[in-house]
């Protein structure tokens, strides 16, 4: 297949002016005739309904959520950058533009790239006339910070609580559009199959996880916003029910994923505790910001931190990296966290875990200056942990928080299947190997309210669509199939829960296609996994009927797609013999232990083709070009 | 720990429920309250039986889809936390715990401890929002907004909409959750044109749907896991009469 990445002509900085006055325009009156589905309410979807609601095009939204507000991007607390450069300091488009691609590693699209820094004011523009209420100094004006990795302090925030300000924000904009009859919302539903017809995205079948029945929608385009696929890991800072469905559906009907590999593992969240933890808890990178890293210098140290003299403690991101210190990007801070606890520096009772310590912060600023700005995670921190982190150091430990791969999509974002976009984390498009902190808000934002209300006007003014109703035998066959999955699951009657499968599964991938990976690990990990999904086919208990709620049933249909998106996720991490951003294999680091990339053989999207039940992939590439950021090699000294 | 939980089953909307009995031991004092029905949901799988129903998605006490009564306290006796975030060792080893679903008419029991809260929906449809269409914003600076209403706009509008207000209320009164989306964007100056119309809106939905009057008992405040104030039914008490008499 060759792929066309639909770039616009003409210089990085006007190519969207040029693409927008380029493509087609659907007629303001025309709009109303025709339908797009939305699925999922995060940032991208619900900003994405909103915008084309607004513009007068009817919208059929769904999640599985009984309401929009509840999508997870309303966990993100840390923030979203927009070069305002309302701090006086150096920032500009071209510098969060750049920033970014070095930040990605030289694995995303500069256009894209380009793109999202243009817009990224406009963002803040639109969430503060919303009503977000971002932090601000006294002078009534609009704070900023600086934010896991960048030097100027560009920053948008309202307390630890961002993303969720931005999402009620967003949310009012998609219920104002409910009232006014252009969103028809579905709650409680998940889009188990997309359906073509005629070689277009013409709709979805849905479950209703209220009742049980397959619902089917029409549409003339689909939009896909539903997220990343980072539960496969099982220990994930993702919502329980957060998962890859939706986009792995439209994957088996021809979209290609690009880069399944590349996944972010988040240096600041609570360590694991003990076997029962259902899930990993992300506290602000922000926290890096005044927090100090450190581990004992002597390894297996068991002293009570306050004990351990200053001269005893390894304050490695500062030895490291002097310049950066600790706000070094995330993959780097995980990669060395792992490295001092494999090394036997890890402290807490299981050793995987380091330092992050807010005295010398306390000491210099007072204690009411770190409650102001860091009140809500302190306190969380002592809820799970019941430890007071304003008098001893906290314990952290990287987690898998982000997924930079995802479908394969072009500069209007939409996949390899014609009238199929794909929004948010669920797209693979501007984080390259490594996404930044305080980016993944903007670029939902980004595609939902600023891109794609003028990219799909473009396809849907340039095509034909048949008449299409819900009882074409595309639905029907479809709905058929599912059933017949459901009902084999519930009648294996094997001894293991979804879960204890689901997390041996976990644990095979962060063995082996987590933080470090190797040849042999990935070639183990691919023996594994097929070995671990037929015993689900064989050993799995669902209890419950098809006709219910029924939340195991939920759980065990995302969980087949884990079994296979893993596969897919590891053999894309053993073809790509080189290391860049999250992605570290092992044979390929420099000297000092950075990652190394192979810029001559590896600098393309490996978009990934289904080819079958036998689960073979067929590899696409799509060449990276670099003209305006030079790639060289990452350096955070 | 080990505990007795008397937990309320039901099967459907149109079922009558019971309470069942389970239960549980080797519960570790820092396992949350849904990692704890989690495993004796474990247990009821592997016998094959129907799992307990009840909401959550998050775990970390920001989505707000999480909401159990129990032992006669929304989201448990601990104060400012949600359900998912509850740890064991608030509780006493060898104990029993009640565990309820919201209880309000407003709010009918879909299955077991899972209950339909989308009458909060239709609340904030009527006005909970700042009419601004995409594009259409001003430079996001040229609107001052001092620190102070800032700030108190940002406590209200920490809300995550869960429902504990309603439960924890002998009227089972939205008044807490509507007063916050309202007080919110009554102390910043974009939601000043549409004031009037938006808390009259509002009101009435609020009381269509079935909710009802404020207690003054203050329960809300107590139970709401985000500690939002009862300062701001105050406010929109007077942004009621105000948009009603001037």
């Amino acid at each position: 297949m060759v792929l066309n990445s639909k770039i616009p002509e003409g210089p990085i900085q006007q190519k969207w002016d040029n693409h927008r006055f380029n493509i087609k325009l659907v007629n303001a009156a025309n709009k109303r005739k025709y339908t797009v589905i939305v699925v999922g309410t995060g940032l991208a979807g619900s900003s994405a309904a909103a915008s084309l609601a607004e513009l007068g095009y009817n919208v059929i939204s769904l999640c599985y959520h009984e309401s929009p507000r509840r999508a997870h991007s309303i966990a993100a607390q840390g923030g979203i950058n927009a070069p305002k450069n309302y701090k006086n300091d150096g920032d500009s488009i071209w510098r969060l533009f750049y920033d970014t691609v070095k930040g990605g590693d030289y694995r995303a699209r500069e256009a894209n790239v380009y793109r999202l820094a243009q817009v990224s004011g406009n963002i803040i523009d639109q969430c503060v006339a919303q009503g977000v209420p971002f932090g601000r100094e006294y002078g009534g004006l609009l704070g900023n910070r600086s934010f896991g990795g960048a030097q100027v302090s560009r920053t948008f925030y309202a307390r630890g609580q961002t993303g969720q300000q931005l999402l009620l924000g967003a949310y009012g904009a998609f219920s104002r559009q409910i009232n006014s009859g252009r969103i028809k919302f579905y709650g409680r539903r998940e889009m188990l199959d997309l359906i073509l017809i005629e070689n277009q995205a013409r709709g979805i079948v849905a479950r209703n996880l209220e009742t049980g029945a397959l619902e089917s929608y029409v549409a003339d385009a689909v939009i896909l916003a539903t997220g990343g696929y980072g539960n496969t890991f099982y220990l994930a800072t993702m919502a329980k029910y957060s998962n890859a469905t939706a986009i792995w559906k439209a994957h088996k009907k021809g979209a290609l994923f690009g880069n399944p590999c590349f996944t972010q593992i988040h240096p600041t969240c609570i360590p694991l505790s003990s076997d029962y933890q259902s899930k990993l808890t992300l506290m602000s990178e922000s926290l890096r910001n005044d927090g100090r890293i450190w581990v004992p210098k002597k390894s297996g140290d068991v002293r009570n931190p306050k004990d351990i003299p200053e001269d005893e403690r390894d304050y490695y991101l500062e030895r490291m990296y002097p310049s950066f210190g600790n706000l070094v990007p995330r993959d780097v801070a995980s990669r060395r966290a792992k490295e001092m606890c494999d090394k036997g520096f890890g402290v807490g009772s299981t050793g995987l875990a380091v330092y992050l310590d807010f005295a010398d912060t306390i000491n210099r600023n007072g204690k009411p200056w770190v409650e102001e700005k860091y009140g809500n995670l302190f306190d969380m921190y002592h809820e799970i942990t019941a430890e007071n982190a304003y008098q001893t150091p906290m314990r952290i430990y990287p987690a898998v928080h982000y997924t930079m791969g995802g479908l394969w999509v072009d500069y209007n974002l939409m996949t390899t299947i014609p009238g199929l976009y794909t929004l948010g984390e669920a797209n693979f498009s501007d984080h390259g190997a490594n996404r930044l902190g305080a980016s993944a808000l903007m670029q939902g934002l980004a595609d939902g309210y600023f891109i794609i209300p003028y990219t799909i006007g473009d396809y849907l003014a340039s095509n034909k669509f048949p008449a299409v109703k819900t009882d074409h035998i595309s639905f029907k066959e479809s709905g058929k199939k599912i059933d017949e999955t459901i009902n084999q699951l519930l009648s294996i009657k094997g001894k293991r829960t979804v879960d204890e499968l689901h997390k041996r599964l976990g644990k095979v991938m962060y063995d082996y296609c987590g933080m470090a990976r190797n040849e042999a690990g990935l070639k183990k990990a691919l023996e594994l996994i097929p070995q671990l999904r037929e015993e689900f086919y064989k050993d799995v208990i669902v209890p419950g009927t098809a006709d219910s709620f029924n939340p195991e049933l939920e759980k065990a249909v995302r969980a087949l797609d884990y079994f296979e998106i893993a596969e897919l996720m590891v053999t894309d991490a053993l073809h790509r013999e080189e290391s860049c951003g999250g992605h570290l294999r092992e044979e390929y680091q420099t000297e000092d232990g950075e990652a190394k990339r192979n810029d001559d053989k590896y600098s393309y999207v490996a978009a990934w083709e289904y080819k079958g039940n036998g689960l073979k992939w067929d590899l696409n590439k799509e060449p990276l070009t670099f003209e305006y950021v030079k790639p060289s090699t990452r350096s955070y000294k | 720990m080990n505990f007795k939980l008397k937990i309320w089953r039901q099967y459907d909307r149109n079922s009558k429920g019971k309470f069942a009995v389970y239960n549980v031991t080797d519960i570790s004092p820092d396992m949350s309250f849904l990692e704890m029905l989690d495993a004796v949901n474990r247990n009821l799988a592997k016998k094959s039986e129907d799992v307990i129903a009840f909401d959550h998605d998050c775990r970390e006490g920001i989505c707000g889809s999480c909401g159990l009564y129990i032992d006669g306290r929304a989201h448990g006796p601990q104060r400012g936390v949600t359900t998912c975030e509850l740890r064991m060792r608030h509780f006493k080893d060898g104990g029993t715990i009640i565990v309820e679903p919201w209880h309000s008419k407003a709010f009918p029991v879909i299955k077991d401890l899972v209950v339909d809260r989308t009458a909060f929906e239709r609340i904030i449809q009527a006005g909970g929002y700042i009419s601004v269409d995409t594009g259409s914003a001003p430079e996001a600076s040229s609107l001052p907004v001092p620190k102070a209403n800032a700030e108190e706009a940002m406590d209200a509008a920490a809300c995550i909409g869960c429902g504990a207000c309603v439960a924890a209320c002998k009227n089972s009164s939205a008044m807490l959750f509507m007063s916050a989306k309202v007080s919110q964007l009554a102390l910043l100056p974009q939601g000043d044109p549409e004031r009037k119309r938006r808390v009259q809106k509002m009101v009435e939905t609020m009381d269509r749907e079935g909710f009802g009057l404020c207690s003054n008992t203050y329960a809300c405040e107590q139970e709401c896991p985000k500690k939002i104030s009862v300062s701001h039914i105050a406010r929109m008490n007077r942004e009621f009469i105000r948009a009603k008499l001037f």
